[in-house]
């Protein structure tokens, strides 16, 4: 029986022959969600932003137009209405309201009535979200919090389990995965919210993932081939690792194109964010944690123990 | 590491097994998974409440308001304080930001009233150890006659955290005479309250409930020359009316006495009910042994004169006592409907909370959207999964079946562990599980490439598979500790749906960890010794 062979059984690809392109490619597309983060910003959700956030559907397809102008009559400022999964089903976002906690839940009541009145009677409110602006404030430093702490929990261990080389090269990598999932939020201008902060750090873990497959490889290597250069050592380490890391990669898609196509609309954000940076996260283990070690010339020798394996006295 | 000892799988069955059995619950329909013995598990996986609808509202105490009423409440101390020692002042006692000061006319009298009012304060009793030595009220003089009292920031602690534990037994008992099923309530951070009510797709009521402070008071209005000439006396105060519109159509206003008579702490029922004269749908209540007492005695002393029925500074009523009341008990009409005066009702039989308390966060999903998203939820999963299934099966033939089996095991375990555990299965949570099947496959991915990579190297079958095992082991355990740790932290700092999706991403991690290293090893190895295969087809 043959099976399915994503990859032939033994390549030779010269991945490190590459890596002054790669970086001159990784560096541009990073530039590039900085720009957009900066220039263009996050469309950011009422999780971050404060606001409100209700989600309506009507009996037979809704007229966005209609409800717009009927909304618009009302002293709430910027209101925002979008399609949400069908032509029946409309989300409305709400700025924030001058005042209190108060004056934001009068505003809700007001978008009831009126729609009540004016739209359809058969209206009915699927959700209704409102955060208040302290909370908001209090969720995007949580968020950052989060996302640091992560990176420095990440460092110690991979330098505790590796070489501190290892540790940097698995951050800066995790890192630049994180700015380009942020990058993808600022170009697609998706909605940015708390689970936007869960995708990015689901990508984090897999991206790590993916890296320290490709890092205890390494490792392995650096012990028996004690005379190959850096360079030829990396590319068969990739080589070595590849079918595995593209294996990998496309059952986790597999499995999230599921959920994109059919998860519901609440989700698919968070399932895009996913999908792309889990696309991103393979592509920055080969091209950008395996050649960033040659960068961080790491060293022969002195390295730290087995870990948890005890193979050092196998015979290959 | 391809030999097993028998107990080792015994206890590799027996999870198995218990894995299972926990999670067959969630299979059945509630009312069949209600219905089994006792002695079989029945608990299910508990749904967030974005998946089975619901209110989730974030109240935060006033504590500003605690303290100042702290302040006005020493106010009175003070000058009953003086007033007793016959000490004048000048200027009157005022609260100047978070202090209470006074000059005495005469600085000979500072010792004297020094000494009276060190005896208003009282140890702050705290549940920490070594804090019962401090005094709640710290009293200062100068020279010039000016006395400063304050309340120590341990007093301040004590009285914020007092608040918020009885607002949280009082929300407890609103939303319980609301009906409302399964209502979660706790406190959260230092003065917050998370409530959290299943199945409640429009929680106004609950809302209106929870925004009042329902302080009710019974006070005589003030019928004094200066009052009737509109001005407004000492130990006295201005309140508008609740509902009543004055001639100049803005709410009627009162004057009436600060000194309350009795107070709704005193009220042990209150009912809704009709005036049998006019069919006005009024309040019922009565008083304890003490309110009904005093109570008697006001209205006893007073024939003939206003006195005003006050909930949260307004005027409810303000009736004329026509002979004393002596029995206990009253009636509060004023202009309600049906509902209003159930919801009043509600409120005196809950009691007051001792400060306002403000929503600063809101979400509620109704049901409809709930089942829409589990039915999502579910087909995405079940695609992704049979989706996985055929590429492993496609990809590594009868190892790939292994890793199969251990994948339902894992989603077997997973459910098990969340319904022991009375985690919350959220939205995010779902795609944790889906994600979790891609990473779980990771692992057997990484086992079985290791293995083909050690049979191409000249190993025979038994070496081979069982370098690959131990091989692939260090990676497997670096990889996903790392991404445990995120997922740790992601709980750490997340909230609600976020804080779904970490749990079921870290119970699924460390129950991959077991399918696939241990379920899918005991299988292959069981295997190698059945078959004896010679050549491995991976």
């Amino acid at each position: 029986m043959r099976h399915l062979k994503l990859i032939p059984e033994k390549t030779n690809f010269t991945f490190m022959r590459w890596r002054n392109i790669a970086f001159a490619l990784t560096a541009l597309l990073t530039l590039l969600s900085v720009g957009f983060f900066f220039g263009r910003g996050l469309n950011l959700g009422i999780d971050f932003a404060g606001g409100i956030v209700i989600e309506v559907r009507s009996p037979e397809a809704a007229s966005l137009g209609q409800m717009r102008a009927v909304l618009s009559r009302l002293p709430l400022g910027e209101v925002a209405l979008q399609e949400f999964g069908s032509s029946n089903d409309v989300l409305i976002r709400i700025q924030r309201q001058e005042g209190d906690e108060r004056a934001q839940q009068a505003a809700v009541e007001q978008v009831r009535e009126a729609l009540k009145r004016d739209v359809s009677e058969g209206i009915s409110f699927r959700r209704v979200e409102f955060v208040g602006p302290k909370v908001s404030g209090e969720l995007i430093e949580a968020a950052i919090y989060a996302v640091l702490i992560s990176l420095i929990g990440i460092l110690v261990y991979i330098w505790f389990r590796f070489e501190w080389q290892y540790g940097l090269g698995a951050v800066v990598t995790t890192v630049h995965d994180a700015i380009m999932t942020v990058g993808f939020f600022a170009v697609t201008g998706l909605e940015f919210n708390l689970t936007s902060v869960a995708a990015i750090l689901t990508v984090i873990g897999y991206s790590i993932n993916d890296t320290v497959v490709v890092y205890d490889r390494v490792r392995e290597n650096m012990r028996k081939y004690k005379t190959m250069p850096l360079e030829t050592m990396l590319d068969l380490c990739i080589n070595e690792t590849l079918s595995r890391t593209v294996m990998t990669g496309a059952t986790t898609l597999l499995a999230l194109l599921a959920l994109f196509m059919f998860g519901g609309e609440v989700i698919r954000s968070f399932t895009a964010a996913m999908i792309f940076g889990i696309i991103v996260g393979t592509y920055s283990s080969v091209f950008v944690a395996a050649p960033i070690l040659i960068h961080l010339k790491l060293k022969r020798g002195g390295e730290k123990g087995e870990g948890a394996s005890p193979a050092g006295a196998e015979a290959d | 590491m391809l030999y097993f000892s028998k107990w080792k799988i015994q206890a590799i069955l027996l999870v198995c097994f218990l894995g299972i059995a926990y999670s067959v619950p969630n299979l059945l329909s509630r009312e069949q998974a209600e219905s089994l013995p006792t002695w079989l598990p029945h608990q299910r996986v508990n749904l967030g409440l974005d998946l089975r609808g619901g209110s989730h509202i974030l109240l935060e105490v006033d504590v500003r308001a605690v303290v100042r009423e702290r302040l006005e409440n020493l106010v009175e101390s003070v000058r009953r304080t003086l007033l007793d020692q016959r000490i004048g002042y000048t200027g009157g006692i005022n609260i100047v930001e978070d202090r209470v000061v006074v000059r005495l006319r005469q600085v000979d009298q500072l010792p004297l009233a020094m000494e009276n009012l060190r005896k208003l304060a009282a140890p702050v009793t705290s549940s920490l150890l070594g804090q019962s030595g401090t005094l709640d009220i710290q009293v200062q003089s100068q020279l010039d006659g000016q006395i400063t009292l304050s309340y120590t920031e341990a007093a301040i602690q004590q009285k914020v955290t007092n608040a918020v534990q009885q607002s949280i037994e009082i929300v407890r008992r609103r939303i319980d005479e609301t009906g409302v099923n399964e209502p979660t309530i706790q406190r959260q951070g230092a003065d917050r309250i998370l409530v959290q009510l299943p199945g409640l797709d429009d929680p106004e009521r609950v809302k209106r409930l929870l925004g009042q402070t329902a302080k009710l008071t019974f006070r005589m209005v003030d019928t004094s020359p200066e009052a009737a000439a509109g001005q407004v006396p000492p130990g006295s105060e201005r309140l508008p009316a609740d509902d009543e519109v004055g001639a100049d159509g803005r709410p009627r206003e009162y004057i009436v006495r600060k000194r309350v008579e009795v107070a709704g702490d005193n009220l042990v029922d209150a009912q809704p009910n009709f005036d049998q004269r006019t069919a006005q749908p009024i309040v019922n209540f009565r008083f304890d042994a003490v309110g009904g007492r005093r109570f008697a005695e006001t209205t006893r002393n007073n024939v003939g004169r206003p006195f005003a029925i006050v909930l949260d500074n307004k005027v409810i009523s303000a009736p004329v006592i026509r002979e004393p009341i002596l029995g206990g008990s009253g009636q509060i009409s004023g202009n309600f409907t049906v509902e209003s005066a159930n919801d009043l009702a509600v409120l005196l039989r809950a009691g007051a909370l001792p400060a306002p308390l403000r929503i600063i966060e809101e979400r509620t999903v109704g049901p409809d959207l709930g089942a829409d998203s589990i039915r999502a939820g579910v087909i995405a999963s079940v695609l992704g999964f049979v989706l996985v299934i055929i590429f492993m099966i496609a990809s590594y033939g009868l190892f790939g079946i292994f890793a199969n089996i251990a994948l339902v095991m894992n989603l077997f375990l997973l459910m098990a562990a969340l319904s022991v555990l009375q985690a919350t299965l959220t939205l995010p949570g779902i795609a944790g599980i889906v994600l979790t099947m891609g990473m779980s496959v990771d692992a057997n991915v990484l086992i079985f490439e290791r293995i083909k990579e050690e049979f191409r190297g000249g190993k025979s079958v038994m070496n081979a598979v069982e370098a690959g095992f131990r091989r692939a082991f260090t990676t497997i355990v670096d990889s996903n500790l790392t991404t445990i740790l995120t997922a740790a932290i992601l709980f750490a700092f997340g909230s609600g749906p976020v804080r779904g999706f970490a749990v079921t991403l870290s119970i699924g991690i460390v129950i991959s960890m077991f399918t696939a290293i241990l379920v899918c090893r005991l299988m292959i190895v069981t295997w190698l010794r059945r078959a004896r295969p010679k050549t491995l087809v991976i």
